[in-house]
């Protein structure tokens, strides 16, 4: 009954959170975001919300700074003691929320749950299952190892909150949303967490970092685009996520707000139809009729064609209004393994319709092209734009666009010869890329599991693999960089752009934008 | 025919009385005029717009969301300006009226021969048939209509078929309902009773006498309805699962525009939305004098 | 009366596990969850042991089997996203969807019933005629396009009212409400309206044409003649029998309207049921719709026993061949 009534104040007076910062606005904030969180359990759902949120109340290892580089979390130091051994350093003196300390035990208890949190729809597993042995050395030293070199094992940890072994022996999911156990060493804990909804939150006084500006935070899911943007308008949140494309040209003119903008690790890619030989199926020749004796997507020269019959500039400025780069590989410049010399396509029409006469198909050929209309920013409008723009190098295209979940089935069964999908390398680097979407698809080595075209270069395979096993880190960015250089000359997939991360927030407050996409409310502080 | 200068005796056929009936009402013939208009604008539209919206060789993104009045690239004015994909607004608006007129129009029609034969049934046989239809109408009826649209063009996948498809199964009970629901009570008149007397074959005294009878609730909830497929063809659109994004109705770039409002792009979704207005407002007030004239009740 | 009373129920069982069958192979055939809940990083290993995890490596008829042994013991399934008990989420969920979709009904009754009354007893006059274009205006807009621009108007333009979410609430009965604070209702108001908006024209229409109807009827000519008051006339005679269709037709809406309340709850981010099944649409969170077609199912087929039953009442002539049959 407290907090109602503080809100009921608070939403009383919705034209005075515009004005001068008052005593209670200064102590609290209140951000929408545009994807609901499902839960608080740290390990439940390896979902974007959810890690945001994690972040906000527990801690990890592993901290990424804004530009998703690792940093000291939990852990102060960390090096590898051979190849297949690394030692981590644990902060001192780091307490949780009620007070416990936190030692190597609880990091030992969090690897051994991770992988058993029942019903978990995408587990955490993924991180912890290269490490086979641990060995607590004193309370704030661990060993991990590895049955093989891994070197990816610092970034995979950063992506494991860690719990403690008196608080959560035992806890189920539902303990975390229900408030009880949802206890870490963040810099929030937590207050309220009603599903669909909101969060609600109170600052953390024992953190052991940076303390965070506001005293109370409010994250408010605001999923639909128009709505965000109007609560924010109507001065009934101070700041939102995701800000959609077509209002932030309002947005940016009104004196009231401002803007914060990060590149971010996602790229917008096309994947190509690589495992038919003939009969794929959206491709017809110039007069509608199957193509029965080759799949033209197999000619190296028609994907080039394609890539460099796209206007990417004109994307840019049309379609996302300045919020994207156009890109030539995974990730944007200033990334660890980015190769400088590969610039993204120059558009170039004559020489697209050269290069497809020049692989026999002097009329074009005709593709449908797929894609999501609900999943990353502006996906129907972009295929949309594309199906132009081929249309005029001479492939008559024919767009597809549909809801992720009718879209994502389809194209697991291999059901499109073109089609959009975004990658987000949550770890910042490029073997993540390399080997979830160029690999050869490979079931039991785990090789390509979203290698939806199938594409497959075994250059690019031996090369990743050998960058996998390399744990000297400037070593293994000279591999990488070669891997990509392998998969674009030969233009495995068409990359598009990477897009920018914005929010937007009344005048007054500042914010560090992440490029991982996280929207947490200790990267807010009033602006002086 | 025949131009003789004196009023010949006019025949009193029930087509002609119900003519004169309904052009007492200028507001209705109105109507009618503005909604032939449209629908001749909409039939005719290749040969009236300066581009096809559909063509994708003929939409220039670099023409994106230029304001009414502006002179595009391709040596014609954009009157009502473009959409985000460089589109004529005029000429989308055209053709997709056809589209939403042909899903709006074709599934209430659809929906209304479906629902109006079972709930006439249901009303007539009574007993088991009639629980049958009508447990078959609460089994639709309990069916969120968008639940069902968005389940059916999940199976189907998009296209202005499938819509029409999934209007019609989500239609056709509440016009079983209404009409099973007048059916019972008008069965109970006399002038069935004396049907029944006359040994008048059933499906006769079904669909001359019983339906003429249900036919003024019938129209009431068509011409609802005919808005409604039309809005939740939109609705459909607006949640992603309508007609293909390529070949936009009045619906889809209504829900299209409907992203730009916030940022003064008005025209993408105020147009659209004002044609919609238009063909929905005519249909109604023709609908709506209809039911008056065709209403046996209502006759003086 | 009472043979008629179980035959129905009797009925209502039939439907709801017919509807049980097509819901669950309905969903079922939507496509795998998986696909959709799987981080992208999980390799294809991971993504077999989340199809394990969640049961949908067994074959359709045993899940179903599964579904109903639970289902008979109240359990209708853990929500993939949440990991919570479906029915428990979609009850949290229920005060606010029935909240709103309450509040429309009464704006709906206490605006149109009037509005109808005054178009049919006045029909030409210019005051009718307004009230008839503006509910063909009411049905012509799409709900979420009004939506946003009772946004523009209220919340962005005029500050009056906030842009979206639920207020304050309350507790009562043991559930919290928002209609009980004013913040609430501040919040309640945008929503309810938008909701609303079709079926003020729905009533007005069904009204109007009702009183037309009657004041042609025999019985309301006779209790003119009879020197009745205008009043009493239009009060009695004729509210009375246009109840019937205004009834139905409430009845059959009310279950509509929270299940349209989907488009209110997205453009308005209102935490209700409907905002719930389009994000589990969203993610394939199959129990949650399942359970959530179910609930929809059970609540309409007792809403149409209740209008059955009230029809009867209501009606004399249906009630005598209910008696016949």
């Amino acid at each position: 009954m407290r907090f109602s009534l503080r809100k009921a104040a608070l939403a009383a007076v919705p034209a005075l959170a515009l004005g001068a910062a008052g005593a209670a606005q200064a102590q609290s904030i209140t951000i929408a975001v545009e994807a609901p969180i499902t839960s608080v359990d740290p390990h439940f759902h390896n979902l974007s919300p959810n890690n945001g949120l994690a972040d906000v109340i527990f801690g990890a290892l592993v901290n990424y700074d804004e530009r998703v580089r690792p940093q000291p979390g939990l852990a102060v130091s960390w090096r590898a003691v051979d190849d297949t051994t690394w030692e981590f350093r644990l902060r001192p003196s780091v307490r949780f929320h009620n007070g416990n300390p936190f030692t190597a035990e609880d990091v030992a208890f969090t690897l051994a749950r991770v992988p058993t949190v029942p019903n978990s729809p995408s587990s955490f597993a993924t991180f912890t299952r290269p490490i086979v042995g641990v060995e607590i050395l004193d309370p704030l030293t661990i060993r991990f190892r590895t049955a093989a070199p891994y070197p990816l094992i610092v970034t995979d940890l950063a992506s494991v909150r860690i719990l403690n072994r008196a608080t959560h022996e035992g806890a189920t999911t539902e303990d975390f949303n229900s408030g009880r156990v949802a206890i870490g060493a963040g810099p929030y804990r937590l207050v309220a967490f009603r599903q669909g909804d909101r969060v609600e939150l109170e600052r953390f006084d024992g953190y052991w970092g940076e303390r965070p500006a506001y005293q109370r935070a409010t994250l408010r899911m605001i999923t639909n685009n128009a709505a965000r943007t109007a609560a924010l308008l109507a001065g009934d949140v101070d700041a939102i996520a995701a800000v959609p494309t077509s209002d932030l040209a309002r947005l940016r003119a009104d004196q009231r707000f401002v803007i914060s903008e990060a590149d971010s690790v996602r790229l917008i890619y096309l994947a190509l139809d690589h495992s038919r030989d003939a009969n794929s199926p959206g491709i017809q020749d110039a007069e509608g009729r199957p193509i029965t004796d080759r799949n033209p997507l197999r000619d190296v020269r028609v994907r080039r064609a394609l890539s460099m019959a796209i206007d990417r500039a004109a994307i840019s400025q049309r379609v996302m209004e300045g919020t994207s780069i156009p890109a030539g590989q995974f990730l944007p410049e200033g990334t660890y393994a980015y190769v400088p010399e590969l610039r993204p396509t120059p558009f170039d029409l004559e020489g697209a319709r050269r290069l497809l006469a020049e692989a026999g198909y002097p009329n074009g050929f005709r593709i449908t092209l797929a894609g999501p209309n609900d999943r990353y920013v502006n996906d129907a409008r972009i295929i949309q734009a594309i199906g132009q723009m081929w249309t005029r190098a001479g492939v008559r295209t024919a767009v597809e666009a549909m809801p992720w979940t009718a879209y994502v089935p389809r194209s697991d069964r291999q059901e499109f010869s073109a089609f959009l999908y975004g990658w987000g390398s949550a770890s910042g680097e490029p073997s993540s890329p390399l080997r979830a979407l160029v690999a050869t698809f490979n079931r039991e080595r785990g090789m390509g599991p979203s290698n939806r075209g199938r594409y497959s270069n075994p250059e690019v395979d031996r090369l990743l693999e050998e960058a996998l096993r390399t744990v000297d880190d400037a070593a293994r960015e000279r591999i990488l960089q070669q891997a990509i250089r392998v998969v674009f000359e030969d233009v495995g997939i068409i990359p598009i752009h990477i897009q920018k991360n914005i929010w937007a927030m009344r005048r007054g407050i500042a914010h560090v934008a992440r490029a991982d996409e996280l929207t947490r409310p200790q990267d807010f502080r009033p602006a002086n | 025919m025949s131009t003789t200068t004196a009023p010949p005796p006019r025949v009193e056929t029930p087509l002609r009385r119900f003519a004169a009936e309904f052009a007492e009402s200028r507001i209705a013939v109105g109507g009618l005029v503005v909604f032939v208009l449209i629908a001749l604008g909409a039939l005719f539209a290749p040969w009236i717009t300066p581009q096809n919206p559909y063509d994708l060789m003929q939409i220039d993104i670099m023409d994106g969301r230029q304001p009414p009045g502006t002179s595009g690239g391709a040596g014609f004015t954009f009157w009502l300006g473009t959409d985000d994909q460089g589109r004529d607004m005029f000429s989308a608006i055209l053709y997709g009226l056809r589209i939403s007129l042909l899903v709006g129009a074709g599934s209430a029609l659809i929906a209304a021969m479906v629902g109006a034969s079972l709930g006439l049934i249901a009303a007539y046989a009574g007993g088991r048939t009639d629980s049958a239809i009508m447990r078959l109408v609460d089994l639709q009826l309990s069916f969120p209509a968008i639940l069902v649209a968005l389940m059916i063009l999940a199976f189907l996948g998009k296209g202005i078929l499938n819509v029409v498809l999934a209007l019609v199964i989500v239609e056709w009970a509440y016009y079983a309902r209404t009409v099973r629901g007048s059916a019972l009570v008008e069965r109970r008149r006399e002038y069935i009773e004396a049907a029944h007397c006359l040994a008048l074959p059933t499906h006769r005294i079904l669909f001359r006498h019983l339906l003429p009878n249900c036919l003024p609730p019938l129209i009431v909830v068509a011409t609802m309805q005919v808005a409604r497929a039309i809005a939740l063809e939109a609705t459909l659109s607006f949640l992603g699962l309508g007609v293909p994004i390529t070949e936009p109705s009045l619906g889809l770039l209504i829900a299209n525009g409907y992203q730009y409002m916030l940022s003064g792009h008005y025209w993408i979704s105020f147009y659209p939305g004002i044609a919609l207005l238009i063909t929905i407002v005519s249909i109604n007030l023709v609908g709506d004098h209809l039911r008056d004239v065709l209403n046996p009740r209502l006759k003086r | 009366m009472t043979v008629y009373l179980l035959r129905r129920l009797f009925q209502a069982f039939g439907v709801v596990v017919a509807m049980s069958v097509l819901v669950f192979v309905g969903v079922y055939g939507i496509g795998n969850p998986v696909d959709i809940l799987i981080s992208p990083d999980a390799d294809q290993m991971e993504r077999e042991r989340a199809i394990r995890a969640l049961g949908l490596d067994r074959p359709l008829w045993e899940q179903y089997v599964w579904f109903v042994a639970n289902a008979l013991q109240g359990d209708l399934g853990r929500s993939f996203a949440y990991n919570e008990p479906a029915l428990q989420l979609i009850l949290q969920r229920m005060p606010a969807t029935l909240e709103l979709a309450f509040a429309a009904m009464i704006l709906a009754v206490a605006i149109g019933l009037p509005l109808g009354l005054y178009a049919g007893l006045h029909p030409h006059s210019p005051a009718s005629k307004a009230i008839m274009a503006g509910s063909i205006l009411g049905f012509s807009l799409p709900t979420f396009w009004v939506g946003l621009m009772l946004i523009m108007l209220f919340a962005v333009h005029l500050g009056w009212l906030p842009s979206n979410g639920r207020g304050a609430t309350a507790e009562f009965l043991g559930v919290q409400w928002s209609f009980l604070t004013a913040n609430g209702l501040a919040h309640l108001a945008m929503p309810a309206f938008n909701l609303a908006l079709f079926k003020i024209s729905l009533v007005i229409r069904l009204t109007r044409a009702g009183v037309r109807e009657a004041m042609l009827m025999d019985y309301v000519k006779f209790a003119r003649a009879k020197g009745l008051s205008p009043r009493r006339v239009t009060f009695v005679h004729v509210l009375k029998n246009i109840l019937i269709p205004v009834v139905t037709v409430t009845g059959l809406e009310l279950g509509g309207t929270i299940a349209f309340s989907v488009v209110t709850e997205t453009v308005f981010s209102w935490p209700g049921m409907g905002k719930l099944i389009i994000d589990s649409i969203n993610r394939l969170d199959r129990p949650v719709m399942v359970a959530y077609l179910m609930i929809i199912v059970l609540m309409f087929v007792v809403i149409n026993l209740l209008v059955d039953i009230l029809y009867t009442v209501l009606d004399p002539r249906v009630r005598i061949e209910g008696k016949a049959a």
